[in-house]
């Protein structure tokens, strides 16, 4: 199967510090992919390559074989690719419905309501739509980021830390929610929670140093030796 | 629907108006519904999409010179000659918001103010056209609108009103519509905005277009209903007057503006009868309104109690 996401030799280095060194990567349509490492492996850096929030000081990324290196953050979410906050960003004072509204009309404002109201039905929001943004909960604030992502409709959906924050039952809903999005948008996850990772991802990524350190199933990331050495512990 | 009713119900009472004042006061207040289109102009610029300009003063007086001298030079009539005032605020923001809008915050409101001086100067230096730092009186066929002369108090009033109305209503369809949220959605989080993806350079492009639209129609207005064009409405006091306005109303309400206006308009008219130093009442107004009311009348109003309001 074609890839959705191809990187070539993709690098962006702060002074010295190497934030993302070299990164060949592929992801593949339908997958559920985590991106996993230790704090100040280049997880965050490296999407937010993907995402065009950042430009790379060299390497490729295509998107579907198309080059997109260089296209800004915006034209990079028409395309399809979405990108959720690991720090929340969502519009504080709007209501929750106009915050999802953004979403949907960013790419045609047809049956606005209908549609905004059905992203928020996905995530179990719909009833506290006329509240404003900044009175949710953390958790509720949380589910609004990801129902905007859905909104967009997205191809790719990257989620930076996504559970961060969540209780334990909040943590259930979230992954069998993300688990109804394959096969028809991609997800790529960055987690720092090991079981959401084992038990979400049909592929691991593992960054340590601005640099991939291996990638396979969870299986295969479990069995690897310089994998535990630098992360998952003995 | 009771938004729209409250809105018609101020055109209405402004209608009314004119058989109840003075024919003084009627004038002041046709004064005070043209300032309110500049204001409205400003808000949608500053109040909802959070572009805080300096320069504004540019874009009315880029309206008010290109309608006075477009009927003075080639001889348009009020109605073509307001279109081209029009077009000219709109232009001239289009112009300077592909350089400005580059910078953000402080530097946004430096350059444009920059800018806005610029015009104010050039004004000056074409003096020999433009009639420097006098300006020049907008004769008679200029100002004629289906055989009436617009410089007179009816017809003033009346088109003062008409164009009041439109832009009025013409902003609440704005503000209400998915355009309107985008705007507002650059004023609370630009970057949240762009990864939903918006490009804030072109909201942000049109609301300042838009905003000089309005400048340029309150400008133009201003020369055809009062026959009047000066080089003192290009200058930094009609760049801080619609943020007055605009304050004391209430950012980011579609009726603030003309609140705004025109108790700015009452209080300066009050404290200059009384005393040479009237910008001292401005000033204190404003340090009240700062303590007690940062969001202005409209703006505190819609928040304890009329949730609904625009």
């Amino acid at each position: 199967m074609a890839p959705l996401i191809e990187t070539h030799g993709l690098t962006l280095h702060f002074g010295g510090l190497k934030a993302v060194d070299g990164v060949d990567f592929t992801l593949r349509p339908g997958e559920i992919h985590a991106l996993i490492g230790p704090n100040g492996a280049g997880k965050t850096t490296f999407v937010s390559l993907l995402s065009g929030r950042r430009l790379p000081q060299s390497g490729a990324i295509l998107l579907d074989g198309e080059d997109i290196s260089r296209l800004p953050a915006h034209a990079r979410v028409r395309k399809g690719i979405a990108y959720t906050f690991q720090v929340t960003s969502i519009f504080p004072r709007l209501t929750v419905f106009d915050n999802v509204a953004l979403a949907v009309q960013s790419h045609g404002a047809k049956d606005l309501p209908a549609k905004t109201r059905a992203a928020l039905a996905r995530v179990g929001l719909q009833d506290l739509e006329a509240q404003e943004a900044q009175t949710l909960s953390y958790g509720h604030q949380r589910l609004l980021e990801l129902a905007m992502g859905l909104a967009l409709n997205p191809r790719l959906l990257i989620l930076d830390e996504p559970t961060q924050g969540l209780a334990a039952s909040e943590i259930a809903g979230f992954k069998s929610l993300v688990q109804g999005l394959v096969p028809e948008t991609t997800v790529l996850l960055i987690e720092h929670n090991i079981e959401v990772v084992m038990d979400l991802a049909t592929r691991i990524t593992v960054l340590n140093f601005g640099q991939v350190l291996a990638t396979g199933t969870p299986a295969e990331i479990r069995a690897n030796p310089a994998v535990q050495e630098a992360y998952l512990g003995a | 629907m009771k938004v729209w009713a409250l809105h018609l119900a101020l055109i209405a009472a402004l209608f009314t108006a004119q058989f109840v004042l003075s024919p003084y006061h009627t004038t002041n207040l046709a004064r005070i519904m043209v300032l309110a289109i500049f204001a409205m102009g400003y808000n949608l610029a500053f109040g909802y999409t959070g572009l805080l300009s300096l320069g504004h003063a540019l874009l009315l007086g880029a309206g008010m010179y290109a309608a006075g001298l477009s009927a003075q030079l080639w001889g348009l009539a009020a109605g073509p000659a307001l279109l081209v005032g029009t077009l000219a605020g709109g232009t001239m923001a289009a112009a300077v918001g592909l350089l400005a809008l580059r910078t953000a915050g402080v530097s946004f409101m430096i350059v444009t103010l920059m800018f806005a001086q610029a015009g104010y100067l050039t004004i000056l230096y074409f003096a020999p056209t433009t009639g420097g730092d006098e300006g020049f009186t907008v004769a008679a066929a200029g100002r004629t609108f289906a055989g009436f002369d617009l410089a007179t108090d009816t017809p003033r009033f009346l088109s003062a009103l008409a164009l009041f109305a439109v832009g009025l209503l013409v902003s609440l369809a704005l503000v209400r519509s998915p355009f309107g949220r985008t705007l507002v959605a650059m004023r609370e989080n630009e970057e949240r905005s762009r990864m939903l993806g918006y490009n804030p350079f072109a909201v942000k492009l049109a609301a300042l277009t838009i905003s000089g639209l309005y400048a340029g129609a309150a400008g133009a207005a201003y020369a055809l209903l009062f026959g009047y064009v000066g080089a003192s409405f290009a200058t930094i006091q009609y760049s801080i007057l619609p943020m007055l306005y605009v304050l004391l109303g209430g950012a980011g309400t579609t009726l603030g503006p003309f609140l705004g206006a025109a108790l700015m308009f009452a209080l300066i008219e009050v404290a200059s009868g009384l005393t040479t130093a009237y910008l001292f009442f401005v000033g204190l107004a404003l340090v009240a309104l700062v303590l007690f009311a940062p969001k202005g009348i409209l703006g505190t109003i819609r928040e304890r109690w009329v949730k609904w309001l625009p």
